[in-house]
């Protein structure tokens, strides 16, 4: 089968800032595609370049076979985009909104009505599905916009971080939602949310400073980790000196509550306490953890994906 | 058709938004019912020979109410989301033009409807007087989609301006023919005068299609270029 997606040499520059750097993918149909990245790595502008806002610097991308330089319009017929930001219009009510995106997608009356009803149900707006959104809440606009995207029930779905602002269980009951999707649509994801990653994507592309860093699923991303563990230790009050020294020794190491944690293969406890015990510090506990897509990131990029 | 659903929800939108309506719609009454009022008793400022001029003015103003909706609109997330749908350059421009259709339909028939109380009669035949009044409204409607596609919410108030200037001075209000010379000349290769000549002519001299001609056809080959230059505007903003 060929893929949903293509993208081959795709980049994108805003005057000096090169925000995509010659990124090479390819989506095969119904997989849900996750791009990971901090701040800034250039997930969003590739995501506009694939929904055809953006017009790339250089290379190019297929969507179900439509170049986006050359036919934005049959790309367009492919998509649906939640964007970053939330985008819905004030002055109508959610039920509007739905079939605005329905009909901008040519979707009929009937089934427009039945996939409203369905999705207000989900991002739980039924009860105020006929009031202005004008006069919803931060999170329940957020919800609405993400269902305006799900409407048209696309080929090729792009959610630009879809959970940011969600509650918890609003969360959960969109993961839940698009994990149902996948299959029959093809995602592309990008999120913070390591966990969102780990639980929904098939494969994630590690983005940072506008190139791929890492490609796999969850587990072969784990996996590649060194020995796939990382080392928690506890300590009362961790001064800047002990961790500037503790940095000498391992250099991928994060602080956490009430201590740090270690990245590397062989890490001794001794060591440690050599660091430490100049300042008066002492370990409480150490001990070894299972590694995350966190910790993935980490080594990769040497930064948190959080801030 | 895919236009009609984003004319749709313009709509609603500018029906929803009792400032702009009150702008567009109150402000060219007002002014007619306070010049009437002042200058009761000078021929130059009867409802007769007013309304014509003030129904201009109303479409300047639905120019402006316009441009103002799409710049402000382009700013939006909403606007980049409507963007990655399978809408054309023409789409847009026809989205955003029609729902303002109707608004310059209430205008024109209040303000000649005030006219009229105030004693108006229409000499021409009002099926001309419309064609005229439709093809003016299109014109300053296409004129505020290219604003609104290329200027930002707090240019499109200068822009406005400029084009006001340009309708006064090429004699939608100021009675060129009477000053003569370069204004003349000059104000004729704009639309404004002859759109005010053909509405006026219509209506209180009662001309005939044969005897306006001339003054349409540079209405409609404005508008004409004017809505080809519409679409080019929404296309390039359509990627950055
Ligand atoms: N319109 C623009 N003009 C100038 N620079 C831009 C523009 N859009 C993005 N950039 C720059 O491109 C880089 C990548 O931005 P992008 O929004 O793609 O990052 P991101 O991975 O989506 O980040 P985040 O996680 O914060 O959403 C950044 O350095 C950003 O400043
Ligand atoms: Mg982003």
């Amino acid at each position: 089968m060929s893929p949903a997606i293509q993208i081959a040499g795709l980049s994108r520059s805003f005057g000096d800032v090169v925000a995509v750097d010659g990124i090479d993918l390819s989506v095969e149909p119904g997989e849900l595609f996750s791009l990971l990245g901090p701040n800034g790595a250039g997930k969003t502008t590739t995501i506009k370049m694939l929904c055809c806002l953006l017009r790339p610097t250089s290379g190019t991308a297929t969507i179900m076979g439509h170049d986006i330089r050359e036919d934005p319009l049959a790309v367009k017929r492919m998509i649906a985009v939640s964007p970053q930001e939330t985008a819905i219009a004030e002055f109508l009510n959610a039920r509007e909104n739905l079939s605005l995106m329905a009909g901008l997608h040519g979707i009929d009356k009937v089934r427009t009505r039945e996939r409203s009803d369905e999705l207000l149900e989900i991002v739980g707006l039924t009860d105020r599905a006929d009031e202005r959104v004008k006069k919803y809440s931060g999170g329940m606009k957020r919800r609405l916009s993400i269902a305006m995207a799900l409407v048209s029930e696309p080929q090729v779905l792009f959610l630009d971080e879809p959970t940011i602002g969600l509650d918890p269980q609003s969360r959960r009951g969109m993961w839940e939602h698009i994990a149902g999707l996948k299959g029959d649509t093809t995602i592309v994801l990008t999120t913070h949310y390591l966990e969102e990653a780990d639980a929904l994507a098939d494969r994630i592309a590690v983005i940072d400073e506008g190139t791929v860093i890492a490609l796999g699923t969850p587990g072969e991303l784990k996996a590649g980790l060194s020995e796939a563990a990382v080392t928690v230790v506890e300590v009362e009050h961790m001064t800047d000196e002990a961790l500037a020294c503790l940095r000498e020794i391992y250099p991928v190491l994060r602080t956490i509550e009430g201590g740090v944690e270690i990245e590397a293969d062989d890490v001794s406890v001794y060591a440690i306490g050599d660091c430490l015990r100049p300042f008066g510090i002492e370990i409480q506990s150490a001990y070894k953890r299972k590694a995350t897509l966190d910790d993935v990131f980490l080594e990769l990029t040497g930064k948190e994906l959080r801030e | 058709m895919r236009y009609a659903e984003l004319a749709k929800r313009n709509f609603k939108e500018v029906w929803r938004d009792p400032l702009s309506l009150a702008l567009t719609i109150g402000l060219p009454v007002l002014m007619l019912v306070v010049l009437q009022a002042l200058g009761g008793a000078d021929e130059f400022f009867e409802a007769t020979s007013l309304a014509p001029g003030i129904a201009l003015f109303g479409f300047v103003m639905l120019m402006f109410s316009a441009a103002m909706t799409i710049s402000r609109d382009r700013e939006s997330a909403l606007f980049s989301r409507l963007l990655t749908t399978p809408l054309r350059s023409s789409d847009f421009v026809a989205g955003y033009s029609v729902p303002y259709l109707p608004v310059a339909g209430i205008q024109a028939a209040v303000i000649f409807g005030i006219g009229v109380l105030f004693g108006l009669e229409v000499a021409g035949s009002i099926l001309l007087v419309m064609l005229v009044l439709l093809l003016v409204a299109i014109l300053f409607i296409a004129l505020g989609m290219i604003i609104g596609a290329l200027f930002t919410f707090k240019q499109v108030p200068f822009a406005y301006m400029v084009i006001l200037l340009l309708a006064i001075f090429g004699g939608a209000w100021v009675d060129i023919e009477a000053i003569g010379g370069v204004f003349k000349t000059v104000g004729d290769l704009f639309p404004f005068a002859h759109a005010l000549a053909a509405a006026r002519d219509v209506m209180l001299d009662g001309a005939g299609l044969g005897d306006i001609a001339g003054d349409l056809y540079w209405v409609l080959g404005y508008t004409v270029v004017i809505v080809g230059l519409a679409v080019l505007a929404f296309r390039h903003r359509m990627l950055e």
